[in-house]
């Protein structure tokens, strides 16, 4: 599908026109829909975020914002509406598939694996680029052991960089909570993805692991370009770190622009807090 | 003040990724694995090597299979006695129609027809999990021990039913068959635990190992990151029933030496299961602690009474036996649910720091 022409999506595409029209749009989010039994969580949201961008989907609870980084990761299908990346069609493909080609993401309630150490999460997410099978692991020699020491450096490199060098043999479930979403950023980090997907990094935060947390997105996406769509609660952290801010409500697309933009704009404002009491 | 890592620095990954980082770890276990190579086969009577360490040699292999299984991958499982019985029936089979085949060889080959077995059995595992599971994986054990009992070809049509262990050997020493020493039996045994428990060991430290446990803690996470569940999944129960099926192997050809389906019934999968819970889930050396327990506690409280002087009603004694035995497990899974090895973790951290209180 050529991603160049998104005057054929129908009238959501209208407001996209300005970004694609570059044809540069590293995933492009076509009228995507899904729904749970009679609940509609996402219908019709269409949107596309370009190489090295950051957008964050904000909205109030339960306007799919979830639902949608699951259909982009995998998890769910959505029953219409296409999701590609990088020009690829991956609207069916299972999550190792999506993972595969370069998408990461961290949960909205941590999802780390409790009983491993901090350093053994992270070599998870080195598990794609690691080619030991069955025989190689088990002698754990020679090329065996080469492969566990290179991608052990990769990693060493993220505990560096998350500055969580004082923990990194402790088991993740012992950790406080702050440092768990830290370590997660870090497994999906591991993953040297192209594109990061972030549901609510900075939730249950106080203020100086919020202010640390937007400091490590902001480093991703300016030392590896990495594109970086990101769900987030907290207005002031939004509208510092995004490029761009899509706006949904009860599964709907209200809005999409520049943080001042969205911040104007009456049906965001109507969304989040109400209309008034006439 | 002797287990100390003081100074000793890590200059290489490779080192931090050691078994034993430590050297003090390293010097007992070298010693250790020379002691129990040269002291029992020297020193032990027919009786310790065939009633306690032989059975405890075997069962632990089936125990660290097992652990690979439920304790690492997150599968529960109650086959174990029926791919153990793939093991044992498969060497049967494959002693007596190659004659010449090495016995070494003939393990080996049965672990991996019961790898095949168990791969088969483990297909519901992707969606079905937890209690579930363990139905489905009941449905095997009652299964093949069917199968073993209706099809009189397993048996060579033998009318008794049963197999018996041909006489073989090993590099000039006999080491199956009536004739086999005790100790011969105990010395191929303690090769293939020590090979395997190694293999194991760097199985779980390395990519293999960490696509199970990631799979245990949370699958969905672990499909996020690029870990495929069906694949890993089935490497799992294949590398479990690999291990299980060369202990029901040895359990036939090294300590029974002769055994009919009755031997691989739903008590031994539950024995099994035992040993891995209360020696540690996902723990090599709890796979060991736990064999031990199982099999040697009930020969302590045995003997206990005699020793003390006590002469108890045998009747009575019995009775005595399995209420202390099944209040000893009570107990130690009270005190650490984690398992006999997590205890030995947990003494080994006070000792890095004993006799300083922190």
């Amino acid at each position: 599908m050529s991603p160049g022409s998104p005057a054929l999506h129908g009238p959501a595409a209208g407001p996209d026109a300005k970004a694609t029209a570059v044809g540069t749009a590293q995933v492009e989010i076509r009228e995507v829909s899904k729904s749970f039994g009679g609940v509609q969580a996402v219908s019709g949201v269409s949107f596309d975020v370009a190489k090295g961008e950051i957008v964050s989907v904000i909205g109030p609870n339960g306007a799919g914002k979830t639902t949608l980084l699951n259909c982009i990761s995998g998890v769910f299908h959505p029953e219409r509406g296409r999701i590609v990346l990088e020009g690829e069609d991956v609207t069916h493909l299972r999550p190792p598939q999506i993972a595969a080609r370069g998408v990461a993401r961290t949960f909205q309630n941590i999802a780390l694996f409790r009983g491993m150490t901090v350093i053994d999460n992270l070599m998870l997410g080195r598990h794609l680029h690691m080619r030991n099978g069955v025989l190689r692991s088990m002698l754990y020699w020679g090329a065996g052991q080469r492969e566990e020491v290179a991608h052990r450096k990769v990693v060493e490199d993220i505990v560096d960089f998350l500055e969580i060098e004082a923990i990194r043999k402790r088991p993740v479930g012992s950790l406080p909570y702050g440092l768990q979403k830290r370590v997660e950023l870090g497994r999906a980090l591991a993953l040297h993805p192209k594109v990061l997907l972030l549901d609510e990094p900075m939730g249950g935060m106080n203020i100086e692991e919020k202010e640390d947390m937007a400091r490590f997105i902001l480093d991703v996406s300016d030392e590896w370009g990495t594109t970086i769509i990101l769900i987030e609660h907290d207005m002031g952290v939004v509208m510092d770190i995004s490029r761009r801010v899509v706006v949904l409500d009860l599964g709907q697309k209200i809005a999409e622009g520049t943080p001042t933009e969205v911040k104007a704009n009456p049906l965001v404002v109507k969304a989040y807090l109400g209309t008034k009491a006439t | 003040m002797i287990y100390r890592e003081a100074g000793q620095f890590k200059t290489t990954y490779a080192s931090d990724q050691a078994i034993f980082p430590i050297v003090q770890d390293r010097v007992v276990v070298a010693l250790g694995v020379l002691a129990v190579f040269v002291l029992p086969t020297r020193f032990a009577n027919e009786y310790w090597l065939q009633a306690i360490l032989i059975p405890f040699l075997i069962y632990a292999l089936a125990a660290l299979g097992l652990n690979l299984l439920t304790g690492y991958a997150g599968q529960l499982s109650l086959g174990t006695g029926g791919f153990m019985a793939v093991g044992a029936y498969a060497a049967f089979k494959l002693s007596t129609a190659f004659p010449s085949l090495s016995i070494v060889i003939v393990f080996l080959l049965s672990g991996l027809i019961a790898a095949l077995v168990g791969v088969v059995f483990g297909i519901p595992s992707l969606r079905i999990k937890g209690f579930y599971l363990a139905v489905a994986t009941l449905a095997a054990q009652f299964f093949l021990i069917w199968l073993f009992n209706k099809v009189a070809w397993f048996v060579n049509y033998a009318p008794s039913g049963t197999i018996t262990a041909p006489s073989r050997t090993v590099l000039g020493v006999t080491v199956t068959g009536p004739t086999a020493s005790a100790a011969a039996r105990y010395v191929l045994a303690l090769v293939f635990v020590a090979v395997f428990a190694l293999i194991a060991k760097n199985l779980v430290r390395g990519r293999i190992g960490r696509s199970w446990m990631a799979i245990r803690d949370r699958d969905i996470a672990a499909e996020i990151i690029g870990v495929r569940p069906l694949r890993t999944k089935l490497l799992a129960f294949a590398i479990s029933s690999f291990y299980c099926g060369i202990a029901g192997a040895e359990l036939v050809f090294l300590y029974l030496g002769s055994a009919e389906t009755l031997a691989f019934d739903i008590g031994l999968s539950f024995l099994v299961l035992f040993m891995v819970i209360i020696g540690g889930l996902g723990s090599v050396l709890g796979s060991f602690l736990g064999a031990a327990f199982i099999v040697l506690v009930p020969i302590f409280l045995t003997n206990a009474p005699h020793v003390m002087g006590l002469s108890l009603p045998v009747a009575f004694q019995k009775q005595l036996e399995l209420m202390v035995f099944g209040g000893l497990i009570i107990f130690f899974l009270i005190v650490e649910p984690h398992g006999l090895a997590r205890l030995w973790q947990i003494t080994k951290e006070k000792l890095r720091l004993w006799p300083f209180p922190h």
